[in-house]
């Protein structure tokens, strides 16, 4: 399976992606954000870091690259598209998710192991866990803070489409603790903790992220 | 607009123009020489490129004369590839891989204005690493401020952290420890230094030589503004007096998505093999870049001045030659490969533009709409800088400092006072949590970070396949400088030794930031003079080259200075990270310490906190010990036989235990009858050359043997295991309870 990393000016965890992608056994595509061509890929991660910046609002600008028309067209047709930090940012100013992330509640930039409970596994992304799984990824950001309307929020809880909420205090006083969201279909998913940065014992808190990844490819073998 | 400018015309038919080199911080004899240099007066020009380039920042005009014993007394070592004298030494680390890695101040400018004057502090480090032709893999961040509570250690140390994290956090590089000291001795100069870490292959270094004439001198990156100028000469040169007009202009602002972008696009270029020379532009600007350049190249350099692209279209000449503007960097280029070269600084979005040639004249030469303006030899720019021989001598009252030995302090008389003792030192602000800092730090991105803070050194991946990676510790102690600068200087670079040591890296080379007050008080020289020869003698002896660092003067307000702070990083090598060795011990595991302990609290931590006392002598370094200590804790890595190690130092034996149980989540039960007969001695005493390990019980015995081996001392602690920190007939405490204290302290003094 081929699985697209789009690099954008700034983009920080491009090649933790890409090696997340391969230690499961998919094939890592590396996409440039100026190129509309997706190269034949059949799922796309933006990754977390700091798109142009992020000078305006976070993924304000990335939000209008080239590369984006292709991701956004073909997510609407159903490929499985992944944003973590960054890239959930850039789905939320896409609207392909709901909601938005503003500066975290207490000012600062916060990096720390992040407990979680995965409440959807129907997604593409999530298939692999069991509800009600509690997971730890690494954590890090400076505007992790999800807001939406009262209304959008009841609406996302009903339809199962919180995929990972915090365990445990608040870090960053997202609404409702909510730490990711999937669009209606499932196969869009936006997320602020870094699974990409839990693949490996030696180098995370845990192996916790793989399901993420594993998740998209079972799914694909299955298919 | 018509801006009058000074040529080199101008300078040879006026020469009796009075020229204001004294607010550029000239002295009258640096001036004479300038004029004897040339045969005529500077141009305006030429005397803003000498006045920052032999500035003390840039010149080290002062400490120069003690920093060659670093290259003399250096150890005979097949590891140093690059030494002292370029951007950053390179240190080859098997496999095929080089690693690159240097220390740096940003100390004057981040007192001025915090946030940017530690961003800055990250952004330059990492373009001195990268100009080695090296992508930069880690950094670290050694910081010190006054006193916790103190109302300007308020206003500096959230703006320094976020400043930090701001800038290393958008360059996507993780950070991996440091230190972040209190003293009143930093209060009104807090310092902040910055360490990176960068690899390459080893065939892949890139000097900053400008060869071969026809070459074409590029200038690539931000555009230049006016920010920072002068911010080398009249700052980080001077102390902060009260009288004078502020000093903000002179800090400069750094944008690290630009820095960000230009590492992409840098390493691109590496790769792509299209540079023969690469200079990265930090203090005095353009100024030092060109004729560093074309002093280490062969020939001369021409630089048309007004090609430079500028943020500001009202700078003048000698504006641009010192604007310390961010993200710059400077390339020689050879003429068929400039095409290929300013594609991928298209491709990146970063400006690029062709500034001057490299020439065969044996000078530098700047020209400014039709005029030349700068005629000079670059040697005598950027290397042949006034030399001092400053006066030092060992100050009236070290003796009686040293006589005050504290032995008549009051000591924890039984088991509830020591108690007492452990859990106000373990949440004192020196030895507390450090979360509240590293928290607002990434360190995983990269996702090669092995180990971070709190851990005793970082250990990063650097090869994914084999898993061969690189260990780097900080360590500094002002206190003890101040007692013995000699001896300071050693216990700096055994400390950080030790570090890496403890993670089952082999110590492999140093970078130093010599932190002090004003070379013109003879006091600060002598100590400056003695903490030289102090870490001089040790690498030696330890068998680790300086590679390079950076000197800090002038960290004093008045007359009163800092202690004499070197700060020592130490860099390691490891040929398979995933053997590495944590600090967090398990249930079940035996506590054994490696190493002796004297009755040592000279300048401890406890004197420190509990009676605010500064006397005596430091603990006595033992470099042979040292050595032996590593040898033992690399071997017992490579076997697999030690759990955990975690380092001796600050707060002693006891805030060594609070650590480990703390960060292992896991109670600790010790005997400490047969560490000293005095159980506060055993606790609280900070010598040299002392590790806690953790070792599962089958592994006792060849531990003990390979100590034995060695020659170093072992003694029985104890077990892990419980959910408190026992010592036996002395003191319980929880280890949640130690944990509360532990991490309260840094939030509830700055939120």
């Amino acid at each position: 399976m081929k699985v697209g990393v789009v690099t954008f000016p700034g983009s920080l965890d491009d090649r933790d992606a890409a090696r997340a992608v391969r230690i499961v056994g998919g094939e890592a595509v590396a996409l440039w954000h100026g190129d509309a061509d997706l190269r034949g890929v059949d799922a796309v991660v933006l990754p977390g870091g700091f798109s142009y910046g992020d000078y305006l609002r976070c993924g304000a600008i990335a939000r209008f690259a080239p590369v984006m028309t292709a991701v956004i067209e073909r997510a609407q047709q159903g490929m499985p598209v992944l944003g973590i930090c960054n890239g959930f940012q850039i789905l939320c100013e896409s609207h392909l998710l709901p909601g938005a992330l503003i500066r975290n509640d207490h000012r600062k930039f916060l990096c720390r192991d992040q407990e979680l409970v995965v409440e959807s596994v129907a997604t593409s992304w999530t298939s692999g866990y069991q509800s009600g799984q509690h997971i730890v990824v690494p954590l890090k950001n400076g505007e992790g803070g999800f807001v939406a309307s009262e209304d959008t929020l009841d609406r996302i809880e009903g339809e199962g489409r919180v995929v990972v909420r915090y365990v445990g205090d608040n870090p960053n006083g997202s609404y409702r603790a909510i730490a990711g969201v999937a669009n209606e279909r499932g196969n869009v998913v936006g997320l602020m903790p870094h699974p990409e940065h839990a693949v490996e014992e030696l180098t995370g808190p845990s192996t916790d992220g793989l399901g993420f990844f594993s998740s998209l490819l079972r799914a694909a073998v299955n298919a | 607009m018509t801006v009058t400018v000074d040529t080199v015309k101008d300078a040879e038919t006026t020469p009796e123009v009075q020229q204001r080199y004294r607010e550029l911080g000239l002295k009258d004899d640096e001036y004479a020489r300038i004029r004897d240099i040339l045969g005529r007066r500077p141009t305006s020009s030429e005397l803003a490129m000498y006045s920052v380039m032999w500035s003390e920042h840039c010149s080290y005009k002062s400490s120069k004369v003690h920093l060659k014993q670093f290259g003399e007394k250096a150890p005979e070592t097949d590891a140093l590839l690059v030494g002292i004298g370029e951007n950053a030494g390179v240190v080859d680390i098997g496999g095929g891989w080089a690693v690159t890695f240097k220390i740096e101040s940003h100390n004057h400018p981040s007192y001025v204005e915090p946030y940017q004057g530690a961003a800055t502090g990250v952004g330059g480090i990492v373009r001195d690493i990268m100009s080695m032709g090296a992508r930069p893999i880690a950094v670290m961040d050694p910081l010190r401020f006054g006193p916790a509570d103190a109302p300007d250690t308020r206003r500096v140390l959230p703006g320094i952290v976020a400043g930090v994290g701001g800038y290393g956090n958008c360059l996507g590089l993780p950070n991996v420890g440091g230190e972040v000291v209190f003293d009143e001795s930093y209060a009104g100069n807090p310092l902040v230094n910055a360490l990176c870490v960068g690899v390459l292959r080893a065939e892949d270094i890139k000097l900053a030589h400008a060869s071969g004439t026809g070459n074409l001198v590029v200038l690539f990156g931000a555009r230049t503004g006016g920010d920072g100028i002068g911010g080398v000469s009249v700052l980080a040169s001077e102390t902060f007096d009260d009288d004078k007009p502020t000093k903000r202009p002179a800090v400069q602002v750094g944008d690290p998505f630009a820095e960000k972008v230009l590492i992409e696009c840098c390493l691109e270029i590496f790769a792509a093999d299209l540079v023969v020379g690469i200079q990265d532009l930090g203090g005095a600007g353009l100024s030092c870049a060109t004729s560093e350049l074309a002093s280490n190249g062969d020939g001369g350099m021409h630089v048309w001045l007004d090609r430079v692209p500028l943020r500001d279209a009202t700078l003048r000449p000698e504006e641009i030659l010192m604007s310390e503007s961010q993200e710059r960097m400077c390339a020689v280029v050879a003429p068929d490969k400039l095409d290929a070269f300013l594609a991928i600084c298209d491709k990146w979005d970063v400006t690029a533009t062709v500034i001057g040639e490299v020439d065969d004249s044996k000078r530098l030469t700047i020209e400014w709409r039709g005029e030349v303006i700068v005629d000079v030899p670059p040697r005598t720019v950027a290397h042949d800088g006034p030399v001092y021989e400053r006066p030092f001598a060992r100050p009236a009252w070290q003796d009686a400092l040293q006589a005050d030995t504290g032995r008549d302090l009051a000591r924890p008389g039984d088991g509830d006072e020591l108690r007492d003792t452990v859990l106000r030192l373990a949440a004192s602000p020196n030895l507390a949590s450090k979360a509240w800092v590293t928290d607002q730090y990434d360190r995983y991105v990269l996702g090669n970070t092995v180990l971070a803070q709190p851990a005793d050194a970082g250990v990063v991946r650097v090869d994914e396949q084999t898993g061969r990676g690189v260990a780097v510790a900080t360590d500094g102690n002002g206190r003890y400088g101040k007692l013995d600068p000699y001896a300071g200087a050693q216990l700096a670079l055994s400390e950080a030794y030790r570090n890496v040591a403890v993670t089952g890296a082999r110590p492999l080379a140093v970078t130093d930031c010599l932190n002090f007050g004003s070379p013109e008080d003879p006091d600060v020289m002598w100590q400056f003079a003695e903490a030289t020869r102090g870490l001089a003698d040790a690498c030696l002896e330890l068998g680790v080259p300086v590679t390079g660092g950076n000197v800090s003067f002038y960290n004093q307000t008045g007359d009163v200075a800092i202690h004499p702070t070197p700060v020592v990083g130490v860099l390691g090598v490891t040929a398979d990270v995933s053997r590495r060795t944590p600090m967090t011990p398990a249930a079940g595991q035996v506590l054994l310490l490696l190493g002796t302990t004297r009755d040592e609290l000279g300048g401890s931590e406890w004197a420190h906190v509990v009676h605010g006392h500064l006397g005596g002598l430091p603990p006595q370094p033992d470099l042979v010990a040292e050595m032996r200590l590593a040898d033992v804790l690399v071997a017992a890595c490579e076997r697999g036989i030690v759990a955990a190690a975690h380092d001796v130092s600050d707060g002693g034996v006891a805030q060594c235990l609070v650590e480990m149980a703390v960060t292992g989540r896991v109670g600790v039960r010790v005997d400490v009858a047969e560490v000293a007969a005095d159980p506060f001695v055993a606790l609280f005493s900070e010598s040299v050359a002392r590790v806690v390990v953790a070792v599962e019980q089958p592994y006792v015995e060849q531990v003990l043997g390979l100590a034995r081996e060695h020659g170093t001392p072992v003694t029985r602690l104890g077990t892990v295991g419980g959910d408190a920190l026992e010592v036996a007939g002395q003191l319980s405490i929880p280890v949640e309870q130690l944990r509360a204290a532990s991490e309260a302290t840094l939030p509830a003094l700055f939120g």
